[in-house]
Order: C-alpha cells, then sequence, then structure tokens
C-alpha cells in the first residue's frame, strides 16, 4: 500500500531577522514524503488501513527529519505536520495522518506513551511522569497541486500555549503531488522564534505539564 | 565572515520512483542556500570587489554543505549549479559579481574536481520568487543524462537589500534518462565538454 516516490528534506538555521543576531541561530526542519494515494480517483468508505500502514512511514521520516537537523532529540522544543493531497484525491486522505504523523514524533521526542492509545484520541493524557511532547501536534492540510505550498504551523512541544514557540514552516515539493499522491510532512524546531518578545507563557513556566500550560 | 547571513538553507531532494518504475540508486539532489545583506544595495556602486569575496566564501561554504547533505565523498558529486536572487534594491551585476568571478574555485575544491563550467542563472526578486538552478555534469558539459534544474526558493526573502545565493549539488542525473548522448561512464574530463 505505501510507495514512497520522493523524500524532501530542509534544514534552515535564521541567524537573525533584521534583530540581534542570534548566539545560536534557530534552525527548523522539514521532511516530505511523497507517495502514492490509493484511493485516489473514488469514494473509499475503508481508508483507516492506511492510517496503520503509514505508522512506520511516519517513524522513520521523525527519525530522518532529526538526523538531518543534526541535533539531539532532546534539543527539538517546537512540531507540527501536514498534508498536500494531490488532485484526485479528498481532504479526508490528508487526514490519515493525523495520527501517525503526530505519534511518529511524540514517539521520537520521548512521549511515554503507547500507539494505540494514541491512535484512540489518549496521545494529550498526562500519565504524571515527567514526559516530554505532551503538547498536541499541531497540522494543516489542503488539496494542492503539483508544487503547492504548505503554512505547517509550529507549536512547543510540551505546552501549547507557549508563545515563542508558535510559528509556521512554509514547504513546497517542486512537482509534486501529483493527482494521485500525497505529500506528507514533519516539522520540528530546534527553539523560539529569533526574536521572540510578545510575552505570554514562556518555556521555562510550564507548570501543569498537561499538554497546555 | 564577509557574508552577513541572515538564513542558511539546506534541501535533500530524493527521487526513488518515477512514473511508477524505480529509480535505482534513487536520484538525489541537494541545495544549499544563503540569505545574505548586499552591501552595494540602493546606490550605484562601481566596484565590486566586496560581493566578488562574498562570492567566494559562499562557493566554499554552500558547496560543502551540499555534499554533506548528501552524506556523499567530495568525488562522488556528479553535477552542480548556482544561481542568485537580487532583491530589488540591488542590480543583476551584483548577482554577477557574486557568481562568476570566485565563487567557482572553492565550489569546485568542495566536490572534489569540476572541470566543467557551472551553469548559472540570476534574476531580480522579490520574497518568495523561485530561480530554476540550472544542472550539468561537473567534469562534462555535454553529458546529456545530466542536464537538469532545481528549483529554490526562499519564502521570507530576499528582501530589497537582500540577495539569495544558491548553489546545487547531485550524486546523479535525471531519473530514467534515455535520450542518449554522451554517457557519464564515457567522460574524459580534461576539456570540460566531453
Amino acid at each position: 500500500m505505501i510507495e514512497i516516490r520522493r523524500v524532501l528534506t530542509q534544514v534552515e538555521d535564521i541567524f537573525h531577522e533584521f534583530g540581534p543576531v542570534a548566539a545560536q541561530p534557530l534552525r527548523r526542519g522539514a521532511i516530505v514524503a511523497v507517495l502514492r494515494n490509493p484511493y485516489a480517483g473514488r469514494y473509499e468508505p475503508e481508508i483507516l488501513p492506511m492510517m496503520e500502514a503509514l505508522q512506520p512511514v511516519g517513524i522513520r521520516m521523525a527519525q530522518q527529519l532529526l538526523t538531518a537537523m543534526a541535533v539531539p532529540a532532546a534539543r527539538i522544543e517546537g512540531y507540527g505536520k501536514g498534508a498536500i493531497i494531490g488532485s484526485a484525491g479528498e481532504l479526508e486522505h490528508g487526514a490519515l495522518w493525523h495520527v501517525p504523523g503526530g505519534y511518529a514524533m511524540r514517539e521520537l521526542l520521548g512521549w511515554k506513551g503507547g500507539a494505540a492509545a494514541y491512535a484512540q484520541g489518549r496521545g494529550g493524557e498526562n500519565t504524571g511522569q515527567p514526559g516530554n511532547a505532551l503538547a498536541i501536534v499541531p497540522s494543516t492540510k489542503k488539496v494542492g497541486a503539483p508544487g503547492a505550498g504548505l503554512d505547517v504551523p509550529l507549536t512547543h512541544i510540551n505546552a501549547a500555549y507557549v508563545r515563542s514557540h508558535f510559528d509556521a514552516m512554509e514547504v513546497r515539493v517542486p512537482g509534486a503531488p501529483l493527482a494521485d499522491e500525497l505529500a506528507l510532512v514533519l516539522v520540528m524546531s530546534a527553539g523560539p522564534r529569533v526574536h521572540a518578545r510578545v510575552g505570554g507563557l514562556k518555556a521555562a513556566d510550564i507548570a501543569k505539564w498537561d499538554g497546555q500550560r | 565572515m564577509l557574508s552577513k547571513i541572515r538564513k542558511l538553507i539546506v534541501q535533500v531532494d530524493e527521487i526513488r520512483i518515477e512514473m511508477g518504475k524505480e529509480v535505482a540508486p534513487p536520484v538525489r539532489k541537494a541545495l544549499a542556500m544563503a540569505v545574505i545583506e548586499n552591501p552595494c544595495a540602493g546606490r550605484y556602486v562601481e566596484n565590486l570587489d566586496e560581493l566578488v569575496a562574498i562570492g567566494e566564501e559562499l562557493g566554499g561554504l554552500l558547496g560543502e554543505r551540499c555534499v554533506q547533505a548528501l552524506g556523499i565523498e567530495p568525488g562522488q558529486a556528479q553535477s552542480y549549479g548556482k544561481a542568485a536572487i537580487v532583491g530589488e534594491a540591488g542590480e543583476l551585476e551584483h548577482a554577477a559579481a557574486i557568481l562568476h568571478p570566485k565563487l567557482g574555485a572553492p565550489l569546485r575544491k568542495a566536490v572534489g574536481k569540476g572541470a566543467a563550467l557551472v551553469p548559472s542563472s540570476k534574476k531580480r526578486g522579490g520574497l518568495g520568487t523561485a530561480i530554476d538552478v540550472p544542472l550539468g555534469h561537473k567534469d562534462a558539459a555535454y553529458v546529456r543524462s545530466h542536464f537538469d534544474a532545481m528549483e529554490a526558493r526562499v519564502p521570507d526573502a530576499p528582501r530589497a537589500n537582500e540577495i539569495v545565493v544558491a548553489i546545487v549539488v547531485t550524486d546523479s542525473g535525471r531519473p530514467l534518462p534515455r535520450i542518449g548522448g554522451l554517457q557519464a561512464g564515457e567522460v574524459k574530463g580534461e576539456d570540460g565538454l566531453r
């Protein structure tokens, strides 16, 4: 069921945005897998088998992205995910990425729950242990033409309300997705926006460990 | 460092299947881009030596980043290309100063050899402007299987006083090449052409 045609990785270092040059540049990374959409061109009522099949794909992608970013997992502070569905598919096909994409990064970053709990929508449940990747993974998706850009949202991995880590990364693959393809995206960042200064909850002040604050 | 770099971006594009056929080994293209301040923006500057020196610095930096991202030895690089997008307060000649006089030597060092011309493109542009970086075999410009291009763009650059400098290095030609011409295996690699 899984036929990956193309993989694109992107890693960027942001040194400044016309303010003081950061002592350590903000590193952000994205990985996109372009694969065949087995449900393209028709209405298929039963699409859940694909969700299951995407689990190992997500885990490999998350690992490959971390490798490309060349930082230890402990330095990842933000994450997000997204999907672009080729024109012969429907938005719901992109929704298949919510569970495997989100679970993959949380697994990589130290979330202590299991894949089954995550698939049941209990991914954000705090089991009380000092965990990592407690926050929901923000996402976006759309049906798009080859080369379509997707602004993939990023939030803090442990508390969705940490204001310094609200960000987005524009991702696109020239020439993909074709009509019968899906472009599945994971993004991670190793820090806050480069000149973050609009107040709000700080990462250092996360206290509830409930995935939000 | 001479270049005032705001952003460095490295992409790797790996093509494993084309038109349903496996591409083995996969085609892999690495793109490295630097968003830099244009020291000559906003006025006419006669002597462009500062940009020439920046080009020399970026030829090495971006070339090495590409090779590193592909995880190959320099000698395994097969094709290359370069391009620049000048923000609107700069002129096309600024791109030429970066790309043409001195960028090539350190790039060639990064890819092991490089007898052939480094194909290039340049334009003026705004935020998110895309440029297609032309690609050719690094040792023989006539290798037909390696004529290709890779699209480069930075969503928030170039600002008016910036330049986006892009270098692409590959370890392969096009996926499924089959239009004949000089083959990579037949290259002499002496005159840069064949």
